[in-house]
This record gives structure tokens, sequence and C-alpha cells, in this order.
């Protein structure tokens, strides 16, 4: 099955971007490609002008790259601190350290720092994450990918599980990334919430970009009508 | 989903909660409510038969009796945690044993090299059949139901091809009358020392390492493991291949023990290990468990079993009990999962 058929997307810094699109117009197949899930069969990833391979979420990592998956990729059996830091676990010093003894305190305090700053409030950070709600594991998703991440955050539908509050909380959340200087790409079905947020943003129909719109240019009704086919601007 | 959240958890002013100290965590962990029914099995029938049950020749029994299971409890702990199941671990014990036989008469003496050998070939046997294992469920993606099925047959097939279906009888009776009945101090068996050691080694890797914590996280969330970066497949095959090594260093044990590669004497190993790890708090379904639970649930059978005895209710009721805890044990674990679900 081909998902994406010749599918282009950019993202320019510090920019939030909003990548929107029908059902199965293949938005999360596009990030997933980007953050090294999927292997594209064919085409050309331009990373800061120079061309790119990514391979694995390894090397995506390896660019600043992160993601906020739509199923939020976490281990619900394990505490946020794990969470964050999974993949990642910071070690002990000296002999032990090489033996693969955890650094748990410190792993703790660090996560504690990156919810506090992030203001994600967690009552136990010691629970796992299953016991936790919606907004709180959401929070723990985007505190993992805005802790790692050096370039650009992906965030897959981040609002799609939230309440009103929580919702409003993410969408600040990713102004303050933006303010930090990196790039936030949000997947989106919801047109209030990508109006309010997004600086640019990029349809995607059946596969492929079918349009790249300023907020300030376009109405709702234009991002619309070039989701579902009714405007067309790129051939 | 939570549609009903509350306003006030997503406050950014709230504060996260320090971590608590050991001690809360210990007496809140999972494994201490099986600790504290093997505890109330002890006392029960310490009152009942205080003389011939408190005793240090009988926990001595009971604690050699449990050690080769414990051995292969410990391994099969690390592949339930990643929702995983071995069912070769007994077959592989007794292919082991057959091998490490083999060799110690092949090379002869009655000395610590020809042991050393021994031990060497019974570690590399369950390596091999652990690793393959581990190849065939990360690598070629079957099941591990089935992977592990098909090797049961074929190392305890293998055995039998290897001696013709009768029982190799003959070991350095250095290694009987050391490792198999010797003690330390005249007081605790080898055997329960090894095993213990084992338990306490590989409780803490699987508490405070890396590796440890790969595989819970596999098990939690195998995918989200993969997109965090860690190499699922490569652990997977090591996760197998240690259940495969302690496999065979039980099987030494039990050749040390017996004397004998007891054939046809460990057709319920691997369901007898599976029930002490489910016992002691482990989810079938991956990403929970320790090995102090599967320490506690590998006693709780083994003292039941001796407890029975002594007091003269009929054994046979011991399996009856075991298989009422287990049942037990798993219902415990799906209320602890469906409350947490419908948050």
């Amino acid at each position: 099955m081909r998902a994406l058929r010749g599918a282009n997307f950019s993202v320019l810094p510090g920019e939030v971007v909003a990548l929107v699109g029908d059902n199965g117009a293949g938005k999360s197949t596009l990030v997933k490609t980007l953050a090294g899930v999927h292997r594209p069969d064919s085409g050309e990833i331009l990373f800061e002008g120079r061309s790119v391979q990514i391979g694995s979420p390894l090397e995506a990592r390896a660019l600043g790259i992160e993601t906020v998956y739509q199923d939020l990729a976490l281990a619900a059996d394990l505490d946020p601190a794990a969470n964050l830091f999974m993949g990642r676990e910071v070690l002990r010093g000296g002999l032990i350290g090489k033996l693969g003894f955890l650094n748990n305190s410190e792993m703790h305090r660090r996560a504690a720092e990156a919810f506090t700053s992030l203001g994600i409030g967690l009552q136990d950070s010691t629970a796992p994450v299953a016991t936790m709600s919606g907004g709180q594991r959401q929070g723990v998703a985007v505190s993992r990918a805005v802790t790692w991440a050096s370039k650009v955050v992906f965030m897959d539908e981040p609002t799609a599980a939230l309440g009103v509050v929580q919702t409003r909380h993410v969408l600040d959340l990713i102004r303050s990334v933006r303010e930090q200087g990196l790039s936030v790409v949000l997947i989106s079905h919801n047109m209030p919430e990508v109006f309010e947020v997004a600086d640019r943003i990029e349809v995607l129909r059946l596969g492929e970009r079918v349009a790249q719109l300023k907020r300030q240019d376009v109405t709702m009704e234009d991002v619309v009508g070039a989701m579902t086919g009714a405007i067309k601007q790129e051939a | 989903m939570s549609t009903a959240t509350t306003p006030d958890e997503a406050l950014p002013d709230e504060e996260v909660q320090p971590r608590p100290p050991w001690w809360q965590r210990f007496v809140t962990g999972s494994s201490t409510w099986i600790g504290l029914i093997l505890v109330g099995l002890i006392l029960v029938f310490s009152t009942l038969e205080y003389d011939s049950f408190v005793s240090a020749s009988n926990a001595r029994n009971v604690a050699t009796d449990a050690a080769v299971l414990l051995v292969l409890a410990v391994g099969m702990t690390f592949v339930i945690v990643t929702a995983g199941i071995d069912l070769s671990v007994g077959a592989v014990l007794v292919f082991s044993g057959v091998i490490s036989a083999r060799l110690m008469n092949a090379v002869g003496g009655n000395d610590w090299g020809t042991i050393l050998i021994g031990l060497a070939g019974a570690l590399g046997a369950g390596l091999a059949w652990g690793t393959l294992n581990g190849f065939l469920i990360a690598k070629a993606k079957i099941p591990a139901l089935i992977v592990t099925l098909g090797t049961l047959g074929m190392a305890l097939g293998g055995a039998l091809l290897i001696t013709g279906g009768v029982d190799e009888r003959e070991v350095p009776f250095k290694l009987i009358d050391t490792i198999g009945i010797g003690r330390v101090f005249d007081q605790i068996p080898y055997l329960v020392i090894i095993a213990f050691t084992v338990a306490i080694v590989f409780g803490v890797v699987l508490a405070a390492t890396r590796f440890g914590r790969n595989t819970y996280a596999i098990g939690s969330n195998e995918e989200a493991a993969r997109r965090a970066g860690i190499n699922v497949d490569r652990h997977l095959v090591k996760v197998y291949a240690l259940a495969g090594t302690l496999s065979g260093l039980a099987g030494f044990m039990n050749l040390a023990r017996f004397g004998t590669t007891t054939i046809g004497g460990h057709n319920t190993d691997n369901l007898q290990a599976i029930a002490a790890v489910v016992i002691g708090g482990t989810s079938l379904f991956g990403g929970v468990g320790t090995v102090l639970g599967s320490v506690f649930g590998v006693f709780i059978p083994a003292v039941l079993q001796n407890g029975f005895v002594i007091t003269g209710v009929q054994p046979f009721w011991q399996q009856v009990a075991v298989g009422a805890v287990l049942i037990g044990a798993v219902y415990l674990d799906q209320l602890r999962r469906r409350s947490q679900h419908q948050r």
C-alpha cells in the first residue's frame, strides 16, 4: 500500500507549522517517516540544507528530532521518570555505572524539574503511568519530547484525548517550546486549535501536499477546502 | 481516555512529589503481600507442628528441594516480564545435564577440572538453546509459546537420542560429594547458596540496571521501547539466552544432587517455574514483576508440600492448594489492571 505519493513538507526554524488533512491523508505516516519509524521508498530529506538519511528513531534523535506519537508511546507500567528517560537512562558514576546501574535519584530529580518547568502536575511521580489521567499521560509524553529535542518536535494529535483545560495547557506548551527556539509540527484535525497556535499550515490530501498557507492570509474555510479537494494550490 | 478530569490536576504551580524512601516502596510493593502469605504459612505450620517443622534440618530440606526450581524461576521472571513465556526450561535442564554428564565421563577423572568442564558444557548447552529461542522469537517473529514448545520437544528428544533413553548414571563422585550434598560450615547446602546467589545477582540486575529497565520497558510497551531507541530484538535474544543458560545451570545442579540425569523427571518443571513466577506477582502481560516475588512464589508450594507431609495432611492437597493460589494471583493481577484502565 502506498500511503504517501510524492508528499512534500517543510518546517522552518522556530515556527509552529500545522500539518492538516482528512483521515487517511497520510499525516501520521509522514511523521513516522520523518521520525525514523518507517523507511521511505524514495525521496530526499533535507535537514539544515544537507541531505540526511533517517533510518531509525536513533538517527532522528541524533538530529534533534523528537516525536509525541498519537498513542503516546509510553510504557504504562513504568513511572513518569522512567518513561522520560526510556532509552536514555542515566547511569551511576564509576565502576558501578559501567556495570549498568541506574542513577534513579538523578533521573527522578531531572524529571521532576522537567515536569515542574512545563507545568505538568503529577500527584505521585513514582506511580505507574497507567494510573494517571489522560492529561497527565499526555504531559509526560510531551515533556519527554521537549526535554530531548534540540531542533524539531512532532506532535501527532496531541490534544485528541484531552479535556478543555488540558488542551489549553498543551497549546501553551507548544508556544513555550517555540519560544525556546524549537520548531513544532502540529498534526491536528481541530481547526480552531490550528489557527490559534500555528504560524503556517500545510495541507495533505491523499498522500500529497496540496497547499502551503500562512495563517494570517487564510480562513478556516480555505483550509477545509484544501483538505477536501475543493481548492487546489499545488499540482 | 479521560473525559472527567478535574481542572486542578493540570495547574502549573503544582509541585511534583519527591520519590518516597526505599522502605516505603518496599512496604507498598506487590511482592510484599506474597511474602506475607509465605510468612503466614510458615507460622501456621509452626504452630501446628513446632518440633518437626521448625528445625534447621527441615529448613534445609525445603530449601534444597526448591533450589533447582528457584534457578529456573529467576530466568523465567525475566522472560515473563518481557511478556514472553519459556516452556522449554525443563527440557533444556535435562539436555544440559546429559551433555554435562557425557562431557565429564568423556574427559574422565574425579577432580575440579573435570567438574568445571561439565559446568561449562551445561551452561553452553543452555545458552545455545536459549539463544535459538531468542532468535526465533525476536527475529523470525514466531510466538514464544510455539517456539519454546518446539524447542521443548527438540531438547528432550535430543537428550533421549544422545542417551538412547537410558539415564546417564555416572558422574564424578567429587561433584556429588561437594556441590550435590555438601554444606558450607556443615549447615547451608551448596545448592541453596548457588540458587540464592543467582536470585540475588539477577534480582539486582532486574531492579537496578539498564538491562532490567529495558526488560520492563519492552514488556510494558514493545513498540514504545523500539521508538525510544532500545534495540528490542537484541534484548529479547539476551533475555531468552539468559533463561536458557540458567536452565543449563539448573541442569548441572540437578546432576550434582541426584548423580543421574533424571530424564523423565522434569516434565512439569516449566509449569512449576511459570506458576512460581506468576504467584510471585509477575504479570503474564509483561512489564511488572520482581525476582523477590518469584523467590516467594517458589517457596509457597515448597512450604505447603513440606507442611502437609509434616502435619499429616495428604500431600496431594498441595497440588490443589498451589492451583488455587495460582488462579488467585492471576485474578489479583487482572483486578489491578482493570482498576488502572478505568481511569
